[in-house]
């Protein structure tokens, strides 16, 4: 190994990478509204992605319905993050509150939300997860919750802090909720990131910054929203999911 | 209709295993049933490694081909098949479901419906795998679209307790992944 090669990757590093790439995007026509999976920058990518285009298929029969789930799946308790432990959390307890909606707008209904996060120290409750910062005994940072018929979902918790990983030298990832979502059609489902408004790591971040696309990314960071607020009690951050597009034929009076 | 910009995916995260996989999730009917069959496979990165952190979910018809729409694959109870199985890979990237034989779903070649999430990549994948030595797999319109030297990686092997089927995401003999692009309407 040469020398130049044992020095730790630093966040100017991948500033560079994050840089060149997002100015290849913006030269060229293509526009995409996911993530690269071939994004170097998010060294855990290189040998991840596939290196073959996905093959186009025509969804065929199972692929057109999803799993389903209902009131013996989940608890309507699972949908409160905060009262999981015999105590009350520590740090800023937030409703987060939107809906799933399918790519033409439908809402999925009664569909399950799974959702997952760091505590107010940016610390998972994970035996990989062994950085400094304390764990919290009244939280542990998952939920559950079923869609309303509106596609309606809502979960209190506590905000989340940024956390760090290894990535590179004093890598950062900005706040955020992992989110896991069902459509009413196999090939729409996604698990994904929710944010937070104004965080400074984005534009630090390569798994953020791996949706090339501005206007795309955007789309994962929540609103502020005040009518989400109970007086002193807690704030709230609004967020819609859009999923892809159905490929079930609807009759009439499944539309939205 | 309005179409709306769809969100987009991030990766599932290191994190996922408190979360995700719960008990009996990989277990669509229980293990050791006279009709149980195991799908079972590893998840292989670029280099040929074993990806220990990648989680894995089944979609499938019953032993009839018929689709299930039944709640409580959460909380399984033992008697009821709703279709839906979801693994974490182990230390050794393998995963195993204990299930159905799926029938042939309107005469055509049965196949599970398979999502692929792992740390590092950075959207799910999708992907089939076919039951093998069926007959319509000739004829099948989505293997007969694919190169055949490439074929072979949506079909799993028998072997004594049911069904192997390896996923490599990245390399030789890597898994054919799939996109379902809808057309655009007329007009």
């Amino acid at each position: 190994m040469t020398q130049a090669s044992e020095q730790p990757l630093t966040q100017a590093d991948i500033d560079d990478e994050i840089q060149a790439i997002s100015k290849a995007y913006e030269a060229g026509d293509r526009r995409e509204s996911q993530p690269f999976l071939d994004y170097p920058p998010y060294r855990s990518s290189v040998l991840r992605h596939p290196t073959k285009d996905l093959h186009h298929a025509d969804p065929e029969t199972i692929e057109r319905w999803a799993p389903c789930f209902g009131p013996q799946d989940v608890s309507p308790l699972e949908a409160d993050l905060t009262i999981q432990h015999g105590g009350e959390p520590i740090g800023e307890r937030i409703t987060v509150a939107g809906r799933v909606l399918d790519g033409d707008g439908r809402p999925v209904a009664h569909q399950l939300v799974e959702v997952w996060q760091a505590n107010a120290g940016g610390r998972y409750i994970h035996k990989r997860d062994q950085h400094p910062a304390p764990l919290d005994p009244n939280f542990t940072g998952t939920g559950r919750l079923i869609t309303g018929a509106d596609g309606s979902y809502s979960f209190q918790t506590i905000k989340p802090g940024p956390y760090p990983w290894r990535n590179h030298r004093n890598a950062w990832r900005p706040a955020h909720i992992h989110f896991s979502l069902f459509g009413t059609d196999f090939t729409q489902r996604l698990v994904t990131q929710m944010y937070f408004p104004g965080d400074p790591l984005f534009a630090l971040d390569p798994i953020y910054q791996s949706i090339t696309d501005a206007d795309a990314r955007a789309r994962l960071v929540a609103t502020y929203d005040h009518d989400l607020t109970t007086p002193e009690w807690s704030t709230g951050y609004r967020w819609d999911i859009v999923l892809t597009g159905s490929h079930r034929t609807w009759m009439e009076d499944e539309e939205a | 209709m309005t179409t709306l910009k769809p969100t987009p995916g991030q990766t599932v995260g290191p994190f996922f295993h408190y979360a995700l996989p719960f008990d009996g999730g990989a277990e669509l009917v229980p293990a050791g049933r006279a009709d149980a069959i195991r799908l079972h496979g590893t998840v292989l990165d670029g280099a040929g490694d074993p990806v220990p952190d990648a989680l894995i979910e089944i979609w499938q018809s019953d032993a009839e081909g018929r689709i299930v729409q039944v709640p409580g694959s959460l909380h399984r109870d033992g008697w009821t098949f709703t279709g839906w199985g979801r693994a974490a890979t182990d230390a050794a990237g393998h995963y195993s479901f204990s299930t159905l034989l799926p029938g042939a779903t309107e005469g055509a070649a049965p196949f599970f419906g398979v999502t692929v999430f792992a740390r590092g990549l950075l959207d799910r994948l999708f992907t089939r795998a076919y039951v093998p030595e069926h007959p319509g797999l000739a004829t099948d319109p989505l293997l007969t679209s694919v190169a055949p030297d490439r074929r072979n990686t949506l079909i799993a092997s028998a072997d004594a307790t049911g069904l192997v089927f390896d996923i490599r995401l990245q390399g030789e003999r890597e898994t054919v992944f799939l996109t379902y692009p809808r057309q655009q309407a007329a007009g």
